[in-house]
């Protein structure tokens, strides 16, 4: 057993940190999020060029020979910093698909993009009436000569705004909720017949509606074997769960520090209410929730690459454990901060939005542990 | 023992009903108060309550109560709750007012409460200031005796929907050598178009603006605004938040919002089933179901007592932190019942164009909004954790 870093993830660690720390403080953030795009491609760049958006990938496939640790790792500290920008939807998402399914053109092309930093992808999976259900889907992908024709409408599509490429799930045949007959591709979003409504979301990314209307691809677009993804969109979904979860931790853990470092500063009653016993006990708690949560997401990280059986009760229950905690130290370090806390001066805030959003990404707990529940009783 | 409501309650509730389907303004319906409703909007019933005189139905007849009892009281608030009216705001008619008609001096109340009960004069209450918030004893802004006028200086903040406020009361410090902090503090009436104050927007988590920073800066006001006695603030002050603590369980609203929250999960598909019929959720808002039903009878139980002469205790601490419990889960649940569609930032694309592809179902604009916004619930009006202390030190005797 070892839970420890390698030298190199430490290094990969510190340097990250120190990123975040200098070049992203929450008002260059604040400006960056108001502004017209919403994000700083300079930023992506400099990740380019650490060799951060090359790390999950095999050296083979034109990556740096990591893994999911290296993702963990890298959202762990954007979780911190509350970083906007789409490495889930871009490297873990997109990078996913092409890692396990690609074919060798696919990934020449695609891979090497997105370690270059010269493309931009957002996964469109969620629709309208599908909730948390991934095979839940009314966009079809009909045969037409060589290719196909996509139409659809995909819902809050994260990061898409600013995304080049697009990974979508459709369905090639089959009922709506079938688990056979669905199959993933890959679009330029400026294709003919993509129609977008961009907006801001509530935790300072951006996202999209998509719509596609008669959206022609060629037999190229499409991702591994024809409607026979689901079991490939569910590796990619649960590598995203653990990047996410990594991310919350990241954010529970500055969420806490600051509600604590709050408490000492903010004196009331001639004493900082750090003193009184009845906050201390439940910043105690949400510092164990914290803990329990990174264990979680350890153990969601370490379990991607198993069979498949161990690797989804290990991802549901992160996710479950992770969106309890998120919500629980959200509520309180906003509770403790007082009036503070509701600001949106403060950066305290911004934490708890991020993390009322998580609960709500690819599945919140009660989906997970529905899951949870299925699986272990099967 | 009964719960039932008496054959005269029952008309009563007949009578109220009709007339609020007859008059009230169907512009002002909405799902809650908003910041971003005009002040025209927020104001709207209460201007028609006022002409009907049942604007203040908990004030004494002789200053333009209805002389209903509590339980027809709680009947009126169930039936505006119906249809979600957005009712008189409670600065005026729950605060300030029954200060003004207990403690203060002819002049001040033929001055004050017809405005109050029209709803043509707006107020705003300038308590909290940023090193004064549950220790509000603490304030530091200050009101110098010059000739004729108090002079007064300092900074309140949080002040709700100031921008829109004609007056303000505010408690200021006019003995700064007090024994105690509570001595040395008076309740006084403040102009707001008086030179020298400044109301600056502060922006909530939502992205609302329904609180300001309230700076005042010799500020000069006339010595008949001064409430009671000079000093004896505290004890006025007191008195106003018991009143405040007793409106703010919210039963009749959170049993409105239930029957959205179900509406909602009725239109959501789990499965290709209605949301609702998900046995994991629909477990969830029984569970506010039952806790609002305890809530309720709880909250009866206390008017009967007010009925019976006895004034809302301690006890009403317990409506207050049940109360806003129940009302933050229940915007918990609505967030999570609408899935994806709770992540727009709707409040930053409203004014898009209306040809547009919408962005999800109506009822999931607000969702996420209302959730953050009714953190503020447990913060306010004394924070749960003072309702806790308060419980502790007045009926366990700890
Ligand atoms: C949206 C909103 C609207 C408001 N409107 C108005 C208004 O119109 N007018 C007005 O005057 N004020 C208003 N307030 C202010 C409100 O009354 C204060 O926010 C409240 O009194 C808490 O004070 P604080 O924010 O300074 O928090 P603090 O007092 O600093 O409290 C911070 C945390 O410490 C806890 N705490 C403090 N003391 C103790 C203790 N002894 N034991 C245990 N825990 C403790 C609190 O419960 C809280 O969790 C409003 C506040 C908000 C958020």
């Amino acid at each position: 057993m070892d839970f420890n870093f390698t030298d190199e993830q430490t290094m990969v660690r510190d340097s990250l940190n120190r990123l975040v720390r200098e070049n992203y403080d929450f008002e260059t953030r604040r400006a960056a999020i108001e502004s017209e795009s919403g994000w700083r491609p300079e930023i992506w760049a400099q990740l380019a060029e650490l060799g951060l958006l090359g790390m999950p990938f095999s050296e083979a496939d034109g990556g740096f020979g990591g893994g999911a640790i290296d993702s963990l790792i890298v959202m762990e500290e954007f979780g911190k910093g509350l970083v906007v920008e789409p490495f889930v939807p871009t490297v873990v998402c997109a990078g996913g698909f092409f890692k396990h399914a690609g074919t060798d053109a696919q990934k020449a092309e695609h891979i090497g993009g997105i370690v270059d930093g010269s493309r931009i992808y957002a996964f469109a999976y969620a629709e309208p009436r599908g909730r948390y259900d991934l095979a839940d889907l009314e966009t079809t992908a009909k045969r037409d000569g060589d290719g196909y024709v996509l139409n659809g409408h995909k819902a809050v599509v994260i990061g898409a705004p600013w995304a080049s490429h697009l990974v979508v799930t459709a369905r090639t045949s089959g009922e709506r909720r079938d688990r056979d007959g669905i199959s993933v591709f890959v679009v330029d979003k400026s294709a003919k017949g993509i129609v977008t409504r961009d907006y801001p979301t509530v935790d300072g990314r951006r996202a999209s509606e998509i719509y596609f209307e008669n959206v022609a691809v060629p037999a190229e677009a499409l991702i591994g074997e024809e409607g026979k993804a689901l079991p490939l969109i569910g590796l990619v979904t649960d590598e995203a769960i653990a990047a996410l979860c990594a991310e919350a931790c990241g954010a529970m853990k500055v969420a806490h520090e600051m509600t604590v470092e709050y408490s000492r500063q903010r004196k009331q009653f001639g004493t900082p209410i750090g003193k009184f016993q009845v906050l201390q006990h439940r910043m105690v708690d949400m510092f164990t929730e914290y803990e329990q949560s990174v264990s979680m997401a350890y153990l969601a990280t370490l379990k991607l690459g198993e069979d498949s059986r161990d690797r989804k009760l290990a991802v549901a229950a992160a996710k479950v454990r992770i969106g309890q905690a998120a919500h629980h130290i959200g509520q309180e370090a906003i509770q403790i901060h007082g009036g503070m806390g509701m600001t949106d001066e403060l950066a305290i805030g911004h934490y708890f939005k991020r993390l009322t959003v998580f609960d709500s990404e690819f599945g919140n707990v009660d989906h997970h542990m529905k899951r949870h529940v299925a699986l272990s009783s099967s | 023992m009964n719960l039932e409501f008496s054959p005269e309650e029952q008309a009563f509730r007949k009578e109220v009903r009709a007339f609020i389907e007859e008059n009230y303004p169907k512009q002002a319906s909405a799902d809650s108060l908003r910041d971003d409703m005009s002040a025209e909007e927020l104001v709207a019933w209460h201007k028609i309550l006022g002409k009907k005189g049942w604007s203040v139905p908990a004030w004494p007849e002789q200053y333009g109560g209805t002389g209903w009892t509590p339980t027809q009281r709680y009947i009126w608030g169930e039936e505006n709750a119906r249809v979600n009216a957005i009712m008189p705001l409670p600065f005026g008619t729950s605060m300030v007012g029954p200060v003004i008609y207990t403690f203060g001096n002819e002049a001040q109340k033929e001055q004050h409460l017809p405005g109050i009960r029209s709803g043509n004069v707006w107020w705003c209450q300038g308590y909290s200031e940023p090193g004064a918030g549950s220790d509000l004893a603490s304030l530091k802004t200050t009101a110098v005796r010059d000739g004729d006028h108090y002079v007064i200086n300092g900074q309140k903040t949080w002040t709700t929907l100031a921008q829109h406020a004609d007056w303000g009361f505010f408690l200021c410090r006019t003995d700064p050598d007090a024994a105690k902090p509570q001595e040395g503090i008076s309740f006084i009436l403040v102009d707001m178009k008086t030179p020298g104050i400044e109301v600056r927007p502060i922006k909530l988590i939502d992205g609302g603006y329904e609180v300001n920073e309230t700076w005042l800066t010799d500020v000069r006001v006339p010595v008949e605004n001064l409430i009671g006695e000079e000093n004896k603030g505290w004890t006025y002050a007191k008195f106003l938040l018991a009143h405040e603590r007793s409106g703010i369980a919210g039963v009749a609203r959170s049993k409105r919002g239930i029957e959205q929250l179900r509406d909602i999960a009725k239109s959501e598909v789990l499965d290709g089933k209605p949301l609702i019929e998900d046995f994991d959720f629909a477990r969830k808002v029984s569970q506010l179901e039952i806790d609002l039903a305890a809530l309720e009878i709880t909250e009866l139980r206390t008017l009967a007592g007010e009925q019976a002469g006895r004034g809302p205790g301690p006890e009403s601490s317990i409506l207050k932190i049940k109360g806003t419990e129940i009302q933050q889960r229940l915007t918990e649940l609505a967030l999570e019942a609408v899935g994806h569609y709770g992540t727009p930032y709707y409040r930053a694309v409203a004014d898009a164009g209306s040809n547009e592809y919408p962005i999800g179902p109506d009822y999931a604009q607000h969702s996420a909004g209302s959730y953050f916004n009714m953190r503020k619930t447990s913060i306010y009006g004394g924070s749960n954790e003072i309702q806790r202390n308060i419980i502790t030190k007045m009926i366990l005797g700890l």
